[in-house]
């Protein structure tokens, strides 16, 4: 069977029917890992158990026991995703060698519905980072042209989906880290509501904004995969008490008369010319599904962008404080305490990361506090008001997922405002808290994937899940690069 | 020169819940260092902290005996540091929005009158953990990381190192009233911060003042502050000025130390922390609680004035802890005589607590058989005099005193034939005295009763062999 292009049901089926082993198909992934992960550098660690953990479940299979729904079939995490007995570094020196002792919310309800992990997915080092370049160990490179980024800070979780690395795949998304690269690498990601996925067991970088999200080649893979991490937590006090649901089930395709709102705000300068032309044509072809086009603004976005960052690093200051040396991850050898702490944290945090903490810890002193963390609390509850209006004319939004296609390695190490601007039409959304995906919606003149980006309003995932497999239906693009394909 | 001091006090009280303020991890003190803990406790990357609701329903029960308006919203904050013992490099606490506000409690002063002071808040928080030093390194045992602590912080109503010390008890008194702490010092349950300055007289506004932490007893209380204003003293009457700074006070010396000054002092960059969601609380849960109050120590002395006649002294002593007060209205529902029982509890049954250094209910004598003690007494079955031997018995074997009585024989001889002859025979013995009696020197009394007693091994009925005496020597 063609396990590339096969949707997780089309392979739960083949297992179920004994078509395909969990061996096999686990096998047929670690094969294009070691072919294929040399060159594309998406995992930080490949999990040496997953073949005895299919053999498990083949032999299961056959003695006839009820299995989970999922049961042998792979997945891939972002390494700051919590994982018992297996390596969780963030991309960060600081964290080398730390296997955490418990596993994550998120990673169990995977693991219990089945899925067996591969690995550990490269990233930008904490989730910092637009391009994966700020990785202490593996800088991912984009499937289409390795010459390229694959975005970030997903990239590694990005990368590996469009290089048949993985069937699917866990991200974060603190600012865009999911959407943005699912845009730069062709394939689709969501952003769920906050509160809707538990961060117990997700490394924190900005607690008011991260989420965990599904990541695939396909809207249908990913309600799949949404659905089983759906689930209020009592061990995360912002989770959202709300039902679980099934999300294949709102995968109608019927988008008639849904109102989509087109922001001004999101097609000014600064936007790609090609990027432009495509969305514009993923608006038409909305269109012509039945949707109604409603020009709408979102008039704080010029303030997002300085809101998002203030507030992101205030948070991550504090949240990685306890990187210190003292009880896990890099010890530095020192004399003294205060030298063990700087040594420590010298060496073992990346350029950016330190300064995203000077940056937090200088919006948080005194005197300052103010004018800066204060100020960018009453902008986000500015910028949320906005969507909160937006979505009282409108079912969803609709824009670009980033303002160009995958940059080449390096082009914009050298400049962190460039860099930050990478996340200009995702950021908003993170410090609304409503929902958002990325899907592709062609290529530009170089080949390169780009996507298309649907906001939804808060626990709306089922409409913008819909409204992605509509449109897929539709277009049908590629997921993974022709010369990937042995 | 004379100053005026101007005191006030930062306590932090460990609640005693069963687990801890945002895992599940045990509570308990005195476990093997690392022993409970978890990935929440240890600040591992990752996880979160969840609320333990027991912690609420402490600190506003705490709040509520102090006399406190609970904010039916409070915030919880991060103060951001660095230090081995804080494993995620910040304690959740609450800064802006703490749960409990403008509070009082009165105060008793050493000429009988009682003051009022001023509470400010009340605040929840996580404890951090404890750093233990040898000769070349150091541990940190992570045991006592998230204790929940309730910090409660006076006005700067205090006036004197006495005062400062009464408030403290008086504060224990309550917190141990109301169940939420053991308030044990050298446990380390109830540490105290003292704030201290000096100003020329009550109008002049207040001078600079020194913070002085670990003072971890009521006499260091009294102590430290005592050091401090002397030390102010000799400061400004030299002509000098009070630095604003934290001190160190060190009990083996009695002396308070430097630590760090005003531009040594932390920012500790407080915000309200993301992981947690505002602290929601409803005026009917308030309520709930208050209802369940248990009665407080000034209700309960007042209480003790007036249905059992005690004395204030008596009712002031018996209230002071809430066990002592338990005990007492135990022991009378076995035996109702209020001042008989609270006689013996304050002389007999203190003397045992004292030496053992131990709780009143780990003395050895049960409330029953303390009653049963006076009962024995009031019924004229033992003598008071020999009530002192009984209550050792009771304490040496735990046996009930009536039937310690019964096998040691410690009955009183109250029976006028058998006494009669131990009367003549002592009144043989001794033909000088019983001159004397006979002549009106009634002191011999005394010496009579001695030797009857003696001759009775104690057991003689002092008021029958008193009357046989006199009947005998006329």
């Amino acid at each position: 069977m063609d396990i590339l292009n096969s949707t997780l049901n089309t392979i739960t089926s083949a297992l179920e029917s004994k078509e395909l082993s969990s061996k096999e198909l686990v096998q047929f992934y670690l094969d294009r890992i070691d072919k294929y992960d040399g060159e594309i550098q998406a995992y930080n660690h490949v999990n040496e158990n997953a073949i005895k953990q299919a053999e498990l479940i083949d032999s299961k299979r056959t003695k006839g026991e009820k299995l989970p729904k999922f049961a042998g079939v792979p997945i891939a995490l972002k390494d700051l995703l919590i994982t018992g007995g297996m390596p969780t570094t963030c991309s960060s020196k600081i964290l080398e060698g730390f296997t955490p002792p418990f596993t994550g919310t998120a990673v169990k309800h995977v693991e219990d519905a089945g899925f067996i992990t591969l690995g550990k997915l490269s990233m930008d080092e904490f989730a910092m980072g637009s391009s994966n370049e700020n990785a202490a160990f593996k800088k991912t490179r984009n499937p289409w042209d390795t010459e390229k980024v694959p975005g970030g800070s997903s990239g590694g979780s990005a990368a590996a989906v469009a290089a048949g690395l993985a069937p699917v795949t866990l991200g974060s998304d603190t600012g865009g880290s999911i959407r943005q690269p699912a845009s730069l690498c062709g394939v689709i990601g969501m952003k769920p509501t906050y509160g809707r996925v538990s961060r117990f067991g997700l490394v924190a970088f900005a607690s008011s904004l991260d989420q965990i999200g599904p990541m695939g080649k396909s809207a249908s893979d990913l309600a799949s995969l949404l659905s089983i991490i759906v689930r209020h937590d009592v061990q995360d006090s912002t989770s959202a008490k709300v039902e679980q649901v099934d999300y294949t089930k709102a995968l109608t395709g019927d988008v008639k008369g849904l109102k989509l709102g087109v922001p001004k705000e999101y097609f000014q300068t600064g936007l790609a010319p090609d990027v432009k032309k495509a969305v514009d044509e993923a608006i038409k072809q909305y269109e012509k599904l039945g949707c109604e086009l409603v020009d709408i603004s979102l008039p704080h976005t010029d303030y997002a962008l300085a809101t998002y960052y203030i507030i992101a690093t205030a948070e991550a200051s504090s949240n990685l404080g306890r990187y210190d040396g003292v009880r896990y991850g890099r010890r530095a050898e020192a004399d003294n305490l205060r030298d063990m702490y700087y040594k420590s944290r010298t060496e073992g945090f990346g350029d950016e990361v330190k300064r995203r903490i000077m940056l937090g810890t200088y919006v948080l002193s005194a005197g300052y506090y103010d004018a800066y963390y204060i100020k960018a609390q009453k902008v986000r509850t500015l910028i949320k008001q906005d969507f909160v209006e937006a979505f009282k004319k409108v079912d969803a939004i609709i824009c670009p997922a980033s303002p160009t296609t995958a940059f080449k390695a390096g082009e914009k190490t050298s400049d962190p405002i460039q860099m930050y601007l990478s996340d200009i039409y995702t950021l908003s959304l993170n410090l609304f808290g409503g929902c958002g995906l990325s899907v592709p919606c062609g290529f530009d003149s170089d080949g390169m994937p780009i996507g298309v980006q649907l906001l939804g309003n808060y626990f709306e995932e089922g409409s913008i899940l819909n409204l992605a497999y509509a449109f897929e239906r539709e277009t049908n693009l590629p997921k993974i690069p022709q010369n990937l394909k042995g | 020169m004379k100053y005026e001091p101007v005191i006030g006090l930062e306590v932090h009280v460990q609640m005693d819940t069963q687990s801890k303020i945002f895992c599940g991890c045990s509570n308990k003190f005195g476990s093997e260092p690392n022993t409970n803990v978890c990935p929440v406790c240890l600040g591992m990357p990752g996880v979160l902290p969840v609320l333990n609701e027991k912690v609420v329903d402490f600190t506003v029960k705490a709040g509520l005996a102090l006399n406190c308006e609970i904010r039916e919203r409070s915030v919880f904050a991060r103060k951001n540091y660095f230090y081995p013992d804080l494993p995620k490099a910040y304690q959740i606490s609450q800064y802006e929005l703490p749960i409990c506000e403008n509070g009082y409690i009165d105060i008793e002063l050493e000429d009988g009158t009682s003051k009022r002071i001023g509470i400010t808040r009340i605040h929840i928080e996580e404890d951090a953990g404890k750093l233990m030093h040898s000769a070349d390194s150091s541990g940190a045992d992570l045991n006592r990381t998230g204790t929940p602590l309730m910090e409660i912080v006076s006005e700067p109503d205090i006036r004197s190192a006495e005062e400062a010390k009464a408030y403290v008890q008086k504060l224990r008194t309550i917190l141990k009233y109301a169940e939420v702490s053991d308030c044990n010092m050298e446990e380390g349950s109830m540490r105290c911060d003292v704030n201290l300055s000096l100003r020329e007289n009550s109008d002049a506004p207040f001078g600079t003042r020194a913070e002085i932490k670990n003072v971890n007893s009521f006499k260091s209380v009294e102590r430290a502050a005592k050091y401090e204003e002397k030390r102010q003293a000799k400061i400004l009457n030299d002509g000098g000025k009070v630095v604003q700074e934290t001190r160190l006070f060190n009990a083996d010396t009695g002396v308070t130390t430097s630590m760090r000054g005003k531009e040594d002092a932390h920012d500790y960059r407080y915000f309200p922390d993301p992981d947690l969601v505002p602290l929601v609380i409803t005026k009917e849960y308030i309520n709930d609680i208050n209802e369940k109050l248990p009665e407080l120590p000034d209700a309960r002395k007042k209480r003790f004035i007036d249905e059992y006649s005690l004395p204030a002294y008596d009712a002031a002593f018996l209230t002071s802890e809430k066990t002592y007060a338990d005990f007492f209205e135990k022991a009378l529902k076995t035996h109702n005589n209020p001042k008989g029982v609270s006689n013996l509890i304050m002389s007999e049954l203190m003397r045992q607590v004292n030496d053992k250094q131990c709780e009143i209910n780990d003395a050895g004598c049960s409330a029953e058989n303390l009653a049963e003690i006076v009962k024995l007494i009031d019924k004229g079955t033992i003598s008071g005099n020999i009530s002192k031997k009984l209550f050792e018995e009771v304490i040496a074997t735990g046996e009930k005193p009536s039937v310690i009585v019964e096998k040691k024989g410690m009955a009183q001889n109250s029976d006028e034939g058998e006494l009669e002859s131990i009367v003549q025979k002592v009144i043989d013995a001794n033909p000088d005295e019983t001159e004397r009696f006979r002549a009106g020197d009634k002191k011999l009394q005394g010496f009579f009763m001695g030797q009857i007693m003696r001759e009775s091994k104690g057991k003689a009925n002092p008021g029958v062999v008193s009357q046989l005496l006199n009947k005998l020597i006329k």
